[in-house]
Order: structure tokens, then sequence, then C-alpha cells
């Protein structure tokens, strides 16, 4: 035996770490990427290294060079990201495309603000709105998905997209959802970005998740329960202007935003009142956006939104403490 | 079976009982122990021998320095050699008196038969004198004085009697071991400090990892057919054994910040200061003796130890056969709130209830990372505090934010480090933290 | 062209609406101050250490205007140099003090006072402090963690990594005191620089008994006394096992720091390195000169 160890309690500590947490959202994430690639092929593959590989070296080369820093790529969190990245932009975006974004989401949202565990805003979602308002072609042109041994793309809108459009040149809204099977946007079969088109996978890796108490269901709960709320209110008034819940719910990276983006523990409030407040402020947002906005989606608009005003919600929504009023 | 538990917080460390099945069993006796006069909270106790005295098993050595305080008894028979400062565990030195042993020769008075004496006294007076001279104070831990306790303030009713077996913190089994073994003395005792308070019922609270020494506890109070008593189930959780918590789940009551339990009609004893209580007031024996589990995985003779008071630690180990080559950390207590030994030259007092051995993988601290805002620190504190933010505050030295967060109201349970996965040294900074704030809040009291 | 214009319109009379909203604002809720607060003020070094006593240099300066003298203000940042223009502005009298340094009194470097346990918590003496008595077998030594430095506005300490101490760069340090009071040892202390930097102290402050002091460190002050007896100025007094140097009194003759078995007497800045033996011989000299004049 060699000294003595002393330390003040507790001695003992349990066996999460960052990383350990950080690696069970990238295996939460494993349905969803086996999804998009099997949909969409190599392609998104491609999307997926390529994204993955500049968001690691990114943080890798900020924290060496710049920062002069011990390197945070350990932790996972730059995965993460990239995975995040990926599954939010079309497959057929082009490889300097991405890595723009990556520089964004790692350079700019993240490592600005001190690394993990610092920024405001969730740096994926970050990433993804500058590439969506720079290089609006490759960010809304979107093809439908051809499998992994499929034929050519066939261009076309997301459904969120083309009923916009379709609401523009003075159709109803019945004719134009008539034209989506639920099935398939629940089994992902339709155009959009990766991360949008296979909501049971994404689902599955949710529950994997809270399953591992990596993350709690209140945040995603209340998003999707203030959506369908929303959505059914409006409905209900309008069914020829405004879209049904259960399309609401199925498309647009809902699933993927409210499960995923918004649950980042660094961007989202602590305690569970805020999470919940947190939610229906997202909740809300998104189909305000959806409804009345310019942009046929409002998931990511609506997580940024909602992440500036987190330290707030943090002040104002505490637990209540023992013994106390 | 519905079992109980608190309402805010709390981890589920693994339990690791590994000496449950280790029967108690009698140190031998040191060739010399060590009493240290500040064993328990408040004032030191004043030394009553001098060097050169002949003394016997349970002879009163030193007497207490005011209200808060406890007698001292001799442990051992011989002579005292010396009354000087000596390092404790932490090295910090206080009085020892030291006692060369000579025999084991009992003072006279002291039944130190096997028989169960039922028979409890009509008086409650009588019983707290007795626990007063007994010099029995609170064994599950904070070594509070148990006759001050039992003597609430004016305008304040005690309304029931908590016996704390939930034992939950990890690794230690020498409250389960009592309760199996000596649990008819234990309920005697719980019966002795219900009659002390006033005939209130009383609920001995057993965690449910223990499911032998519930039965046995069932059946010894049916036994002796005692009607005000009942046990109750807790679910296994950390702390389910911290007073204020252990409150909550029993009574459903919030004891307030920096109020006694007392003030929601509670009175918490733990079994060990329960079998404590018996043997001052049924037969007559101080504390001069209390139960050590030793115990680590690397630890190759666990034990369930009755070790007499001012015992080296060195001793114990050697008995049990050295320290293994393994072990880095001695912890005398429990994993969780237990303390790092760093003088094993230091000698056991009365709340010593444990030494642990851990190993380099199992404690040693990881290197502190960036705090990635997941909030499981304010999941676990049963306090319903946040401290992620405590930390800050304690780091920035605000001691003004520090209190307006309930710093003070931390009880150094460990269950926010526990579960960090960034390895924050949070409660490092909140023990600083808290401290600052409680001298401040006596300052204004004293104004 | 008509936007253009009425663009600049809108915006020029907006900004003088505003301009003049703020002005009205500004004078109405006008604070009156004495005007020599803002003089002190500039005077002072501004590094808002509160090595005065006061929270920052501001509130140092309305303390020193409403006071009826400077005798309990003075900046030990500034010195003597800005007390004189304090005064000044204030038509007050100031006492020239002498210039102080933080001096660190702990000796006991790693191979002196070797650990005995290995420290694995947060880095910070007070938590270690709060913890037990430290790594090493002197419970009244150096942490090592460096509190001190943290605590220092100036960058005047740094932790020396081969003896694992504090080390004080006197060109630096203010005396501001920040470091005596971040120190839960109370190890540092605030001494006269000297005559050209010229000091000496005792740089130990372990209270136990000799031979434990002896055996936690080897260059423990042991309280044997050697030092009072050979001073011959009465400014060494040995209290509670360890010995202390007045520097009221103290004349730099450097004797104790000769006769000290330890090591524990540190004498800094003198011009010539410390010749042991010549001293010892100047002292067997005059403690023999004076035993004949006693017996004579």
């Amino acid at each position: 035996m060699s000294k003595l160890l002393v330390s003040p309690s507790p001695h003992i500590h349990s066996k999460d770490s960052t990383r350990s947490l950080m690696l069970d959202v990238v295996i939460a994430l494993i349905p969803a990427v086996i999804c998009s690639v099997v949909f969409y092929g190599w392609q998104e593959l491609l999307v997926l290294g390529v994204s993955v590989a500049s968001c690691v070296l990114l943080e890798w080369a900020i924290t060496k060079y710049m920062l002069k820093a011990p390197s945070t790529i350990g932790d996972l969190s730059a995965v993460i990201t990239g995975i995040l990245l990926a599954l939010n932009v079309p497959y057929t975006t082009p490889w300097w495309v991405i890595f723009i974004g990556a520089v964004v989401a790692i350079g700019v949202a993240k490592m600005t603000f001190g690394g993990i565990g610092q920024n405001i805003w969730n740096p994926a979602l970050v990433g993804r709105v500058f590439l969506l308002v720079s290089f609006p072609t490759y960010m809304t042109t979107w093809s439908a998905p051809k499998g992994l041994f499929g034929a050519d793309a066939v261009s076309g809108a997301t459904p969120l997209g083309a009923i916009q459009e379709g609401l523009m040149q003075g159709s109803t809204v019945q004719e134009l959802t008539a034209a989506y099977d639920y099935k398939d946007l629940l089994f992902a079969n339709l155009g959009g970005s990766a991360g949008e088109v296979c909501a049971l996978a994404l689902l599955a890796g949710f529950v994997y998740l809270c399953c591992r108490k990596v993350i709690k269901p209140w945040i995603t709960l209340s998003i999707l329960c203030t959506v369908a709320v929303t959505s059914l209110i409006f409905w209900g008034i309008n069914p020829a202007r405004f879209t049904d819940p259960l399309f609401n719910l199925l498309t647009g990276g809902l699933i993927l935003g409210a499960c995923f983006m918004a649950t980042d523990y660094v961007t989202s409030p602590m305690s569970v009142k805020g999470g919940i407040v947190f939610g229906i402020g997202i909740g809300f947002l998104t189909m305000m956006i959806r409804y009345f906005g310019s942009y046929p989606e409002g998931v990511s608009f609506a997580i940024l939104i909602m992440n500036s005003v987190v330290p707030l919600l943090n002040m104002w929504f505490k637990q209540k403490k023992f013994g106390r009023k | 079976m519905s079992k109980h538990t608190f309402s805010i917080g709390g981890v589920h460390p693994h339990d690791n009982k590994i000496s449950r099945e280790c029967a108690l069993q009698q140190l031998p006796i040191a060739p010399a122990v060590y009493i240290g006069v500040s064993q328990h909270i408040g004032a030191p106790s004043v030394p009553c021998v001098a060097v050169g005295d002949k003394v016997k098993v349970g002879q009163v050595i030193a007497e207490p320095g005011g209200f808060v305080g406890a007698f001292i008894h001799s442990s051992v028979s011989g002579t005292v050699k010396s009354i000087a400062p000596r390092a404790d565990l932490a090295g910090r030195s206080t009085t020892h008196i030291e006692i060369a042993v000579e025999g084991d020769e009992w003072l006279e008075g002291i039944d130190t038969s096997d028989t169960l004496v039922t028979a409890i006294p009509e008086d409650a007076k009588t019983i707290v004198e007795k626990i007063r001279l007994g010099g029995v104070v609170g064994l599950g831990g904070a070594t509070f004085p148990t006759h001050v306790k039992l003597s609430p303030p004016p305008g304040s009713k005690c309304e029931r009697v908590i016996i704390n077996g939930c034992e939950c913190e990890p690794y230690l089994t020498s409250d389960f071991r009592t309760l199996l073994e000596k649990g008819e003395q234990v309920v005697v005792g719980a019966a002795l400090l219900q009659k002390a308070m006033g005939g209130v019922p009383c609920t001995i609270a057993i965690e449910e990892n223990k499911p032998e020494a519930i039965a046995h506890i069932r059946e010894v109070i049916a036994k002796l057919g005692y009607k005000d008593m009942d046990v109750m189930v807790m679910k296994m959780m950390y702390p389910q054994g911290g007073e204020k918590q252990l409150i909550d789940a029993v009574m459903h009551r919030q004891v307030g910040s920096g109020a006694l339990p007392i003030s929601v009609g509670a009175v918490v004893q733990n079994v060990a200061t329960a079998l404590a209580v018996y043997e001052a007031v049924q037969k007559n024996k101080p504390i001069i003796d209390n139960s050590v589990t030793v115990t680590g995985e690397c630890f190759p003779k666990q034990a369930n130890l009755i070790v007499r008071v001012g015992t080296p630690l060195q001793y114990i180990i050697d008995y049990l056969g050295g320290i293994p080559a393994d072990a880095v950390k001695i912890i005398s207590g429990g994993p969780m709130m237990g303390r790092a030994v760093a003088n094993l030259q230091a000698a056991t007092v009365k709340g010593t209830g444990a030494l642990l051995f851990l190993t380099e993988k199992q404690t040693r601290r990881a290197p502190e990372t960036n705090c990635i805002r997941c909030g499981k620190c304010a999941d676990a504190c049963p306090m319903g505090l946040e401290p992620f933010l405590l930390n800050k505050l304690s780091k920035a030295a605000d001691w003004e934010a520090c209190e307006a967060n309930a710093a003070q109201d931390c009880i150094e349970c460990g269950c926010c480090l526990y579960s960090c996965p960034a390895h924050i040294p949070l409660l490092d900074n909140i023990r600083v933290g808290k401290g600052f704030v409680l001298s401040a809040i006596r300052a204004r009291a004293k104004k | 062209m008509n936007v253009l214009i009425w663009t600049i319109a809108v915006v020029t009379v907006l900004g003088l609406v505003l301009a003049l909203v703020l002005y009205l604002v500004a004078q109405r809720f006008k604070v009156e101050e004495d005007p020599r607060i803002d003089e002190v003020e500039k005077a002072m070094p501004g590094a808002n250490c509160g090595g005065c006593g006061f929270a920052g240099c501001r509130a140092f300066a309305e303390a020193a205007v409403k006071a009826p003298n400077l005798d309990n203000n003075y900046c030990p940042v500034g010195g003597n140099d800005t007390m004189a223009k304090v005064a000044a502005i204030l038509g007050y009298e100031v006492k020239a003090k002498a210039p102080m340094v933080a001096v660190v009194r702990c000796n006991g470097n790693c191979e002196a006072r070797p650990k005995v346990n290995e420290y694995d918590g947060y880095a910070s003496c007070y938590v270690k402090s709060l913890l037990y008595t430290g790594d090493t077998g002197c419970s009244f030594g150096c942490l090592g963690c460096g509190d001190c430095v943290n605590a220092c506005q100036f960058g005047a300490l740094s932790m020396d990594p081969v003896t694992g101490l504090p080390v004080v760069d006197q060109e630096k340090c203010t005396a501001c005191g920040a470091c005596v009071k971040a120190c839960p040892k109370r190890i540092i202390e605030l001494r006269p620089k000297g005559p050209r930097g010229m000091r000496m102290y005792v740089s130990c402050v372990n209270k136990d008994k000799g031979p434990v002091a002896k055996k936690a460190c080897a260059n423990a002050c042991i309280g044997c006394g050697i030092c009072a007896k050979t001073c011959t100025h009465e400014a060494i007094t040995v209290e509670g096992n360890v010995a202390y140097i007045d520097p009221a009194k103290c004349k730099l003759c450097r004797e104790c720091e000769a006769m000290c078995p330890t090591g524990a007497i540190h004498g800094v800045n003198f011009p010539k390195p410390l010749d042991k033996e010549a001293i010892k011989e100047r002292i067997k000299i005059r403690q023999q000169k004076a035993k004949e004049a006693a017996n004579v």
C-alpha cells in the first residue's frame, strides 16, 4: 500500500460520466441513422460521415490550436452534433455546405462560448439554420427517398412545403393532405431532411433515452402535446386553412426536434416545471411559424428562440426546497 | 407491502452489504486506549481523573463541559497514563486520556449478564437522567447528546419516536446485525424512549433490503406485546436515514430550514442509540463500546466487531490481517458521508460505525470537466437545492446569494457529487458556502 | 429621394427629442456629491483590491472625504506617494508608513516536509483545511493549493513547483493583504520591506513541541530559543514553541540566522551571503568577554 488517499465525502461515484451519457444519445440515434441510410442510400452515409468527421476535427483543432486546452472530443458531444446536423439536411447537400454548417455549429455556436456546457443555443440547430438562410437552394430542394439501391432521386418538396405552396395557389388543406398516407409519414416514405423521415426510429431512440434515465420525457411530451392541442384548435376552426394535428406531429422534423434537439442538456431548463414551460413555448412557436410564417417549417426556429430564454426559465421555475414554502 | 420514502431527490448507489452475514464479535481489548474528550457535538468534556489514577470499566473519566455535553466513561480497566493532545483521524490535536489496560474489571452496579430486563422505570425523568449519566450520544453519525434531544424546549411536544434502522449508507451492516442479534434490547430501548417522551407512539423504520431484520423486529414487538410500536418498511434509497428525510417519509412532515425535528413533533434515534439507551437505563452500562463494520470488497476478513471506545484504528486493522495491498483509502463511516482517515493511530470514538476500505478504482475522483447543465445534481438533492448554482456562488464567495439559495439547508449527504457526470466537486464547494452562511446567521442571531 | 429626406428628418428629430429627454432626466435625478470624492478617486491606484478595508477605491475616497483625518484611511497599494496626493486634495496631514510586503512563513518544502498522505479533493486550501490538517506531518504549514495565488490581483504570488510553496514577487506585491485573508493557515504576514529590501523573519508557524515539529519538517522552528538568547536587540520572542522577530526592533545583524539549528530563520536581499562561521566566532568572543566582565 502506498500513501492513504484523503478526500472530502462522498467517496464513491455513480457510473455516469459526460462521455457515457453522450454515448447513450449516440446509441439512441442509431435507429434513425440506419433508417435514413436505408431510405436514402450511400449518399446519406457520405453526408453523415462528412458531418461527424468535420465536427469532431473542428473541435479537436479549436481546442488544440486556438484554446490550447486539453481536447474535449472524448466526451462525444461533437459526434452528436455531427449526427444531428447530418439528419437535419437533405442527403443531396454537397459536402462543402455541410462543412460550413459544421464550422458554424462547432466553431461559432459551441466553442466561441467556451465549449461543451457553455453554449446558449443548440449547435446543430444553429448550423442548420445558418445553412437554411445561406444556401436555401440546397436546403430546400428535397428529394424523395430512393432507397439503398433505388433509382435516381426525384426532386420534390417536403409535405409541409408542398402544402404551404399549395395554399398559396388557392388549394384547400384537405385536397393537399389527401396526397399523403399517414402510415408513410410514420414509416418514413416521404421527402424531407434525413431525420424527418422515420418517426418510429426516432421514437425508439427517445424511449431508449428515457429508460436509461438520460433524459426526462417531460420536455418532449409537452412539445408534442402543445403541437397537438394548438393544431387541434386551429384545425377545428378552419380545416380548409389549417392542417390537422396528426399531420403536424408527423412532419417537419418535429419528432427529431422534440426528442433530440430540445432535450439537449445544455440548452434546456433544469427543472421539470421549467422544462414543461419550455416545451409549451416550442410547441406553440412551431405552430405559429407553420401556420402564419413564411417558412413552412418552424421547429428549428422555435427551439432556438426558446433556448434563448432558458436562463430566465431556470431562474423562474425552481423545484420546491425541502421544508420551505 | 407498501414502501415509504421521502419526497424529494435521492440516489440509488449499490448497497454492497457484503458483511451482512458476519455475526457481531468482540474485539479483544487493545493494550492501551486513547479516549478523546470531544466525541460529541457540543462542549468538550472536562477530564476528572489524574495521571496515575486506577480506573475501572464504566467509570466516569470526563464530565460534560456544558448542557450540550456528555459524560465520558473509561472503556477499559487500568491506569491513566497521560492526558495530552493527540491527533484524531483528520490529524487535528484534541485532548485524549490514555489508559494502559490491566485486566477487565467492571465498575460495581453494571449488569453484564445477558438477561433481558423489560421492566421499564415509571418516571420519564429517571430515564432521561440515566441516559445522561450513561453518556449516550446519537450513534447514527451526528453524535448529538441524546438527553438534550429528549428534553424538548418548552412549547414543543413530541408526537412520535422514530427509531432509525434504515442504514441507507452502502456497505454498513452494524445496525442490521444489531437488529438481528440484539433486537429485543433495541425494542426495549425504543419503549424506554417512548416512555421518556411521554408515552407517544413509536415507529421503527427499516429499509427493504433487510427483510430478516424486519421480520425479526416484528416478531419481537409481538412477543413483548408492545401496542404503540410498529415497523415501517422503507424504500431502498439514499439518504433514507437522513433525519429530515426519515421524518418526511414516516410522518409526511417537513422540518423547516434551521429547525429541529421536535418542531414537527418527531424525535429520531438510531438503532445503536436505542441499544445504548437500553444498556444505560436497564443495565447501568454506559457507552463503552460500539459496533463497527469493517468491510470493503478488497478487505478479505470482513467483520462486525464490538469495539471498546478509544481503540486505535491500527489495532482493529491489524487484528483483521492488516491493510490489503490494493486499498488506497480507509473511511471511518460509510462511503457517502464517512470521513477519510488520514491518521491510522487515531482512536475510535462513540460515533465510529465502520471502517471501509476502498480501492483506487472505486474511489479516485475523475478529473473535473465542464458542467453540461444536465440538472442531475438538482434532481438528486434531497433538500431540493440547486448544487450547480451553489457551487458557482460559493466559488465566487457570494455568501449572500448562497444564503438566498439555501446553502445552509445542505445536509452534506453527497448525492450531488455522487451523481455529477462532469465530476465537479460540488459538495466540496457547497460546504464552504454553508459554513460562511451559518456563521453569518449566528452572527446576526447574536446581535 | 423623398424617402431619403424623410428618413433623415425623422431620425434627426427623434435623436434631438431623445437627447432632450435624457438631459432633463439627468438633471432631475442628479445626485449632489462632494467633487473631492472624484478627485481622490482619480489619485487612487484603481485596483479596487479592498486592501484598505473598504469595498473599493471609490468607497475609500468617500470615507476619506468624510473622515476628520487620515489616520484610519491608508492605501497600502499606492503607499506614501498616493497618500500624499490624497492629503493634498483634502488638506490633511498624513503619516508616512514604511512600505510593507507579504512574507510566507512556511519553509516546509517537499524535501524537508515529506507527504504522508495524498489529497484527492477540490484544489483549494480552504476546502482542504475544513477536511483535515493536510497531507504532510505538519498541521500548521502551507497546504499548497494556492488560495493565496488566486487571491492576489497583482500577480505577485506564484507556486514554486519544486518546493510546493508560494513565492512572493516583492516588486509586484502591494501589501494589500488579500493573501493574508485567503490563507486558512494564517501563514502569510505583512512585514516592513526593510532598508533596501533587507529583512529577517522566522519562516515557520509550527506550534508543536520541538521533537514533534522536527519530525514533521526538517526546516521547522523547534522553539529552542537559541535565537532569542543570541539576539542583543531583544527583537526575538518565543511563544508557543515558535519564535517571532519583531521587525521594529530587528537590526539585521543576522546572528539569529547563523545560530538557528534548523534554518527556520530567513534573511533576504542581503548583499553578501551569510558567513555563518564568522558570525559564530564573533558571538563566541562577545560572550567570552561578557563572562570575563561578569567575573571581574
